[in-house]
């Protein structure tokens, strides 16, 4: 279970890495924050943007039309 | 993730002032600061008004011959001649806007709120100021005034440099 759920279905780009942004800031580090997210886009976004801001990508799934992230707070 | 551990900088000169063309600067520029580079942009010419406190941003369809507007149930690209019509300008502006609202896109006046909250820094061209007549009181706090060579300091120090 994370710490902290984001639901930015029905969102576009780039409005998921944006708002995650924000939660990730409020988490104290090693926090996890789950994300919720409709735009296909944001499957390699949250790549790039864990990749880049040394977060860590701890899961990203397909659970149906909904793409689920989890991101560890350590950039 | 904070700016100091992610030293990358980027740098944008924003010169159109339309509503399509407002967004790749905003989405970039706030895109790059939630991934922590340094972000200024460089508003000059038409992109300036996009430092108005009321925005009123339009699209037009003339010249644009890849914008294709959904129609009819379909997409369509209007030729210049019906785009040149008093008024289609408005009904392409408010289907834009329609669009971008059932899309999720977010607004433009919500991604430069978002684009100052994340401390991008924005330099308005004195010059153009100038030119067109604006006054600082039409325009939203935050910018610091500035020229040419301005925004060349920034951009020797800038990892990306982009003019849109």
């Amino acid at each position: 279970m994370a710490d902290q759920t984001l639901d930015a279905r029905g969102l576009n780009c780039p409005l998921p890495i944006l708002k995650a942004k924000k939660a990730l800031k409020e988490l104290p580090t090693g926090g996890t924050l789950e994300i919720q997210a409709t735009d296909p886009g944001a499957v390699k976004d949250f790549e790039a943007f864990c990749r880049t801001t040394g977060n860590e990508l701890l899961e990203s799934r397909a659970d149906g039309k909904t793409y689920v992230f989890l991101i560890r707070h350590t950039g | 993730m904070s700016s100091e551990a992610n030293a990358k900088s980027m740098s944008l000169i924003v010169t159109k002032g339309t509503l399509d063309w407002a967004y790749p600067p905003f989405i970039l520029a706030t895109t790059a600061a939630a991934m922590g580079l340094q972000v200024t942009m460089f508003f000059t010419f038409y992109g300036l008004t996009l430092l108005k406190k009321k925005l009123d941003l339009k699209i037009s369809t003339l010249g644009n011959p890849a914008m294709q507007m959904p129609m009819m149930g379909m997409h369509m690209a209007l030729p210049n001649v019906v785009s040149a019509v008093p008024g289609v300008d408005s009904i392409a502006t408010a289907m834009m806007k329609n669009l971008i609202k059932k899309k999720g896109v977010a607004s433009i006046e919500d991604l430069r709120a978002m684009a100052l909250e994340a401390d991008v820094k924005m330099i308005a061209c004195q010059m153009t100021m100038d030119l067109f007549e604006y006054k600082m009181d039409d325009m939203i706090e935050g910018p610091a005034l500035g020229g040419a060579a301005s925004y060349i300091e920034v951009a020797t120090k800038s990892d990306i440099n982009l003019y849109i």
